[in-house]
């Protein structure tokens, strides 16, 4: 026997570890442990209660193989995960869902009452089996102690494991007023307990099978002997595999629809692939607890079968406790404490969001929300969702002390489940059908709970399944087929799965009936869609949702910072007018804000409380049914639309940028344009005033002198040629860049080119006595280009090197290199360096310096853009680098510019 | 004798203009650029100027800026003289203090006697 003082000193130390876990993960919300995907698989293992911890072997021990069922389901389950808990996963994350209820009532258009009801049926269904908790650890203290209960309340250990926990609960469920917030540090604590009921379950199991037996052969030899053993042992025929095809169902519903797994599985989820790790992990999790749960039942069942008094739920305990071993009894008990506690804390924090945002929030406080400030609401909200989880976790309490302290844990548990069960229809139909609808899924709801009222809660009510009860036996008013175990006289189901059948049949069977006969509003139309087709709106969902009428941003923006705060609020708003582009200072608001604001306060608040608060400050018009039809019909069109468009957008805005570029370019050169006019006006008035005022001068005057008369005409002809060399110029300019320049190729050697371009000006550099040099190589290959204009460039070079080299000791190099692929011809001058930002743009037609020391050039200001024309038309390269002293022009030719 | 400077690039244009202003009785002084009217301003007071705006180093408007600064020659006229006629271009010299424009090409006899008025004033 353990005793009192050790289990009041073990308990608060454990409580304190798991505490100090929970604080921990908390503060290290973006630990790598806190977001495993590990701790997110064995959190979904909050599945196991003490239920299972202890159930499941009273239940192997007294009836056989049946408890399996509830494990295969769900095995059985998992590979579906990847698609349809993903599917939940996203529709619930899009639109911060934080309940089933959530999920279920905005589906079916916010719907209050519908919220409402579900959030009735989940307490009413979770209430007895967190009772059922408190129970097992009230129970199996007095195992361990050896002790009975106390009828005291004050003297009962559970009473303060039930206050602990419900501080716990509270303090940690409400870390933050968006219920949709992942609560790492219960996560993390949740996990390390299924980690821990696990080690020490398998470490009681083993120590039951290989110590106090010999092994798994042992006991099912000794069993064998056992006088029930074979009958309860097998499936049975058809009737038999039926019920355990409706318990299979049963739980495969229950993995989905429990508060505490859907809290776990996908409120608490903070990655969608971590369902990857989940779905062979906990199918493995499962199959570990299960691996020992027969050899303690009849290890048992061998050990006990003179003392029918001892309740087999415990043999996990007892077992050791026979054999005086305190220790593994102790590991065995902090197992099972384990489990219980978890589930209490993950049922509670999912049924008190519940209760405040489904029920307490949208009938009695949301509007007290409204006028609230921040703070004010804050506060209230946490304090509701606290006194809510505490209140839960205290009322449960009472139901264990006065209540439910006569059966044992597995009926509870199963009713529980077929209760909540009855949400299966209208969740799943969510998922795939579009037709469901509000009065559809209450009038199932009711007509399923009905139905398992008749065939299980009352009968179990009323004392069980052995009472003398006339109506049982032969049915009310003596009416067979109605008799509450045999409903039409189907006699071959065990209760539990009848219950579940009936309930399940007659609720599906109201549902689609009542949805297809009866239009449902436009709104749950609109979310059907988006529930249905959820991945087609993951990213921008907002643009699905339909809504008309008038609404200003400013009065939803006032709702929003009175329970969001400004701050948020305001980030928020941002993040809107980044996603969809919207302008900042648009007044009205549109569809897309409307959904965007009420997704802000469901987490806070709920979906149906969040549609009041928005509806409450917009002018909302009517839509009818056919309208949305139309307008989903489109919206999925255009989702697809959308999807091309945002291609096509990113496609036209590249072809803007482009466009831009062009046009920058265009303008730019429509402004070079007007600066070339400019100035070829410029340069043609100048001579032709030099011609106009010499010819004025020779006509007027009758007494200019002979030889001033001559120079005057001398000028009127070299001012002549000015022009026509311009305009030569300007077409040959012209013609180059429009393309129409004719070429006229043909191989010469380029050092006898050099020499004609050289031999008229000769003289120019001999009277300004420079000094010249020219490099050419003995041997040269012919290549191709056309001479003339090769003459061309090389006398625009040279007259430029003798126009721009130093005034005394001027010099001018000319170079000739050629290599297998091309010839390079540089023209050296020893005068000054070009400034830098010159040194590109003086090949541009005009050129003027920016120099303006330099001398105005004698030429037209068109040589160097014309050689550069020529040259780009051999296929080759023209550049000025400055040299350390000098500057020098260079030109490379290919040695084969046409095709060969 | 009143004296004229002649602030141009163009040896050719300069030259018809020279001969037109001795013929009436000017003193020609003549500069190849802006910094050379400059220079040349220095020692000299002109009673009038002809200048063109585009020249090498100094254009014409810099040296219209900087001779206006020179109150040695507040009574000096001075006469734009340019292939730009764009209305930008005069009315920048105007507002820069120049007393007349005259746009390339343009009449000797014409600009002879526009200046003669313009001294005469």
């Amino acid at each position: 026997m353990v005793d009192n003082m050790s289990i009041l000193i073990i308990l608060p130390v454990y409580l304190l570890v798991l505490f100090a876990v929970a604080h921990w993960s908390e503060k290290r919300r973006n630990n790598k442990w806190t977001n495993s995907p590990y701790v997110y698989s064995l959190s979904l293992a909050v599945y196991c209660s003490a239920w299972t911890y202890y159930g499941s072997t009273g239940l192997a021990a007294e009836s056989g193989l049946s408890y399996l069922t509830t494990y295969i389901g769900p095995v059985i389950i998992t590979p579906v995960w990847i698609i349809v808990l993903r599917k939940i996963i996203r529709i619930a994350r899009v639109n911060k869902v934080s309940s089933i209820a959530d999920f279920i009532s905005l589906r079916h258009g916010n719907s209050r009452f519908l919220g409402a009801l579900v959030s009735v049926i989940c307490i009413l269904g979770v209430l007895p089996y967190i009772a059922l908790q408190l129970k097992a650890i009230s129970e199996t203290i007095h195992v361990v102690t050896k002790s009975s209960g106390s009828e005291y309340v004050f003297q009962d250990t559970t009473t303060y494991v039930a206050i602990v926990l419900a501080l716990f609960a509270s303090y940690y469920g409400t870390r933050y007023v968006d219920a949709s917030e992942k609560r790492k540090g219960i996560i993390t604590a949740v996990a390390l307990e299924s980690l821990l009921k696990l080690f020490f379950f398998l470490l009681g199991g083993i120590y039951i099978t290989f110590f106090a037996f010999d092994g798994f052969a042992d006991i099912y030899q000794k069993a064998s002997t056992l006088p029930n053993f074979a009958e309860l042992n097998r499936i049975g025929g058809v009737p038999e595999a039926i019920n355990w095809f409706l318990l299979c169902m049963l739980s495969v519903f229950a993995i989905f629809l429990l508060p505490r797994q859907f809290q776990m599985a996908v409120i608490e989820n903070n990655r969608e692939n971590h369902i990857k790790t989940a779905i062979w992990a906990f199918p493995l999790y499962l199959l570990l607890f299960n691996a020992f749960v027969f050899p303690i039942a009849w290890g048992g069942n061998l050990l006990f079968a003179d003392n029918p008094a001892v309740n087999s739920d415990f043999y996990a305990l007892l077992i050791p406790l026979h054999f005086d071993n305190n220790m593994i009894a102790m590991f065995v008990f902090l197992g099972g404490f384990s489990a219980a506690i978890s589930m209490i804390i993950v049922s509670c924090i999912g049924l008190s969001t519940m209760l405040s945002n489904n029920i307490l929030i949208p009938y009695g406080f949301v509007r007290a929300l409204k006028s609230g400030e921040l703070e004010e609401n804050e506060k209230r909200i946490v304090r509701i969702r606290r006194i809510g989880i505490f209140s839960m976790i205290i009322l449960a309490y009472f139901i264990y002390r006065y209540l439910v302290l006569e059966y044992n844990l597995v009926s509870i548990g199963m009713i529980s489940f077929v209760m909540i069960v009855q949400l299966a229809p209208v969740f799943f139909a969510s998922l795939i059908w579009k037709r469901g609808s509000v009065k559809g899924a209450v009038a199932g709801l009711i007509v399923g709970l009905l139905i398992c009222s008749y065939t299980l809660l009352i009968p179990t009510g009323f004392g069980a399944y052995e009472a003398e009860l006339t109506f049982m036996h032969k049915g009310p008013f003596g009416i067979e087929w109605l008799k509450p175990f045999q409903l039409f006289g189907i006699d071959y189901f065990e209760p539990i799965p009848h219950a579940l059948f009936w309930s399940l049949f007659g609720n599906t069977f109201v549902f689609l009936a009542v949805s297809v006969s009866f239009q449902g509003n436009y709104r749950e139309r609109n979310y059907a869609e988006m529930y249905v087709d959820i991945d087609n709106y993951i990213t921008n969902h907002e643009n699905a949702f339909i809504w008309k009428g008038e609404a200003y941003k400013s009065d939803i923006v006032k709702v929003l910072n009175r329970i969001l705060g400004v701050e948020r609020t305001n980030r928020a708003m941002r993040i809107f007018q980044l996603k969809y582009n919207v302008d900042e200072n648009q007044e009205l608001a549109d569809a897309r804000l409307i959904k965007f604001s009420e997704n802000l306060l469901t987490g806070h608040i709920g979906t149906a409380s969040a549609k009041i608060l928005i509806s409450s400050v917009v002018k909302e018009e009517k839509v009818t049914l056919t309208e949305v039809l139309e307008i989903v019909q489109e919206s999925k069109e255009n989702i697809i639309l959308n999807k091309k468009l945002t291609e096509t957008s990113r496609e036209l805005q590249r072809l803007s940028a482009k466009l831009k570029s062009a046009n920058e370019e265009l303008l730019l050169k429509d402004k070079q344009k007007n600066e070339f006019l400019d100035t070829v006006t410029h340069e043609l008035r100048t001579p032709i005033t030099a011609i106009r005022a010499a010819s004025e001068i020779l006509y007027d005057d009758d007494d200019t002198p002979e030889e001033l008369k001559k120079q005057f005409l001398q000028n009127i002809i070299s001012e002549s040629d000015r022009i026509n060399r311009l305009i030569d110029k300007i077409l040959d300019l012209e013609k180059f860049e429009t393309g129409k320049q004719k070429m006229h190729f043909a191989s010469y050697d380029i050092r006898a080119t050099l020499q004609k371009a050289l031999s008229p000006i000769l003289h120019l550099i001999k009277q300004k006595s420079h000094r010249y040099e020219i490099r050419v190589p003995d041997e040269m290959e012919l290549i191709d280009y056309d001479e003339e204009r090769i003459i061309q460039v090389l006398n625009n070079l040279l007259s430029n090197a003798i126009k721009f080299a130093r005034e005394q000791q001027g010099k001018i190099v000319v170079e000739i290199t050629q290599d297998e692929s091309q010839t390079r011809v540089s023209v050296y001058n020893n005068g000054k360096n070009i400034t830098a930002e010159d040194i590109d743009a003086i090949f541009d037609k005009f050129f003027q310096s920016s120099d303006q020391t330099l001398r105005k050039p004698i030429g037209t200001g068109l040589g160097l853009a014309i050689s550069k024309q020529i040259i780009e038309a051999h296929k080759g390269k023209i550049w000025a680098e400055n040299m350390d002293v000098g500057v020098r022009f260079t030109f490379v030719l290919p040695n084969q510019t046409r095709e060969t | 004798m009143r004296k004229i400077l002649i602030v141009d690039d163009e040896p050719n244009i300069v030259m018809a203009l020279d001969y037109a202003f001795r013929k009436n009785d000017f003193q020609v002084f003549i500069a190849r650029d802006g910094q050379e009217a400059l220079d040349l301003l220095e020692k000299e007071i002109p009673n009038v100027i002809i200048l063109d705006i585009m020249m090498p180093k100094v254009d014409g408007y810099e040296t219209l800026r900087q001779l206006k600064q020179n109150k040695n020659l507040a009574s000096t006229k001075v006469i734009m003289l340019s292939a730009k006629n764009k209305d930008t271009d005069i009315e920048k010299a105007l507002n820069l203090g120049a007393d007349a424009y005259i746009t390339k090409p343009f009449s000797i006899k014409k600009i002879v006697e526009q200046i003669q008025e313009l001294l005469n004033l």
